[in-house]
């Protein structure tokens, strides 16, 4: 096996149609930025699955722990009020 | 606390953690990379992912044997685009596997060392055209059954590969049945041509869902982590099912005197698998068990050089921008 450094890690996202975001679409490893670019169209979008393709090296993202989910994400559950049906409007009102 | 104490707590921590674990699965949530699972869902979705990764790569070698030598235009485009498909599923399979902490050189070397398998189905030669056929419609056929049902499977990195795998395999099955009806329509020595290799392809195929359920081992647990939707015998039994008349169609007969429709069981009754030539093949001796690994390892080591050079390349770019920016 070589010594030397291997291809890093790349994630790659893909646009499908323009009007649409950038999803998450797999990753692969390459060089640079340019290879990884030409890898990922033939990887991901050998059948028209893209008009735009983004890459970034894996270790450029910083994610959360979800073993913090609940700190990060539970304090949003009890606050009902941010929803419009937790206002108590009569019927007759309308366009509302 | 005693020493003894904090184990005890650490074994219900870890016991309490897998309950919940396994209420998730059965709940139907899916499990992301990130999150806490038992060590040995790790090890079997990294032995499982890999070996279907090694397969797909492997899958490439029967196939391009043909490649230069595909008997029209048409043929070729079509078959180089069904190769550079196995080569991207490997790819897009090696990828989820690596989420699991596993690199990808790791994982070449299990293979390369003949750590890892791979189906068995590859260790047989392709020794005529008709052959090409016969693995589009028997072999992607096969992989098909046992595929879709891993587009639900709970790892999610896995269950999103699948559905991009599933998507891309219909059309490598119906280029291969294309392929054995144009030879049956053909002239006597090409119908025989197609027939010779329904008859080698056939019993490897039916092998490819693996031990029967009696002689299976991880079945129960791969069920519980939705690995596996269906027994193995209830897929082989699918496959049979829904092969029979295809080969009808073709007008071609399956190489097994007991099959017989069973009206009782509204299925297909068959004869007597080889399991020991099943084993022998997983074992490492099949007919091309050692041409495959000499190809594929041959392959990786002289494209190092190349692999070096792209990664020296980019090394100096990346100082040349450095110095231009200072």
């Amino acid at each position: 096996m070589s010594n030397k450094k291997n291809w890093p890690l790349w994630e790659v996202f893909v646009r499908s149609k323009n009007g649409l975001e950038h999803r998450h679409f797999g990753s692969l490893h390459a060089a640079d930025a340019e290879m990884a670019l030409e890898n990922a169209r033939d990887v991901y979008t050998r059948r028209n699955e893209g008009v735009s393709i983004w890459v970034v090296e894996s270790k450029h993202i910083t994610a959360s722990n979800p073993e913090h989910n609940g700190e990060l994400f539970e304090p949003a559950k009890d606050k009902v009020y941010r929803h419009p049906t937790f206002y108590d409007l009569p019927d007759d009102v309308k366009h509302m | 606390m005693s020493e003894d104490q904090i184990k005890k707590m650490e074994a219900e921590r870890s016991r309490s953690l897998e309950a919940e674990f396994e209420a998730r699965i059965a709940r139907d949530e899916k499990i992301e990379p990130k999150d806490w699972m038992p060590e040995k869902y790790r090890q079997t979705h990294i032995r499982q992912i890999s070996q279907h990764a090694h397969s797909e790569i492997v899958g490439m070698l029967p196939e391009g044997n043909w490649i230069t030598r595909a008997p029209s235009l048409r043929r070729k485009v079509a078959l180089l685009a069904k190769v550079q498909d196995e080569a991207g599923h490997g790819l897009y399979l090696y990828s989820a596997c690596e989420t699991l902490g596993i690199s990808r050189d790791e994982l070449y070397e299990q293979l390369h060392s003949g750590k890892a398998k791979y189906s068995s189905i590859f260790n047989y030669p392709t020794v005529t055209w008709a052959d090409i056929g016969a693995i589009g419609w028997l072999v992607d056929g096969a992989a098909i059954i046992n595929q879709v049902p891993l587009c639900n499977t709970s790892f999610g990195p896995y269950a999103r590969a699948m559905v991009r795998v599933c998507k891309e395999e219909s059309f490598h099955q119906r280029q291969g049945y294309e392929i054995m009806l144009k030879l049956c329509e053909g002239t006597a020595e090409q119908k025989e041509l197609a027939q010779d290799a329904l008859n080698r392809w056939w019993w490897p195929s039916l092998m490819m869902f693996g031990p029967t359920d009696a002689e299976s081992t991880h079945t129960e647990q791969s069920m519980k982590w939705k690995l596996k939707r269906k027994t193995n015998d209830e897929l082989r039994q699918q496959f049979i099912d829904q092969t029979v008349p295809q080969a009808e169609i073709l007008g071609l007969t399956i190489p097994d005197p007991d099959l017989k429709w069973n009206e009782e069981r509204q299925s297909y009754d068959f004869g007597e698998i080889n399991w020991d030539e099943f084993w022998q093949v997983v074992k490492g001796h099949g007919p091309m068990n050692k041409e495959r690994m000499k190809a594929r390892v041959g392959a990786w080591e002289r494209g190092e050089w190349v692999r070096d050079a792209a990664m020296a390349h980019a090394e100096k770019q990346q100082e040349r921008k450095a110095k231009e920016a200072v």
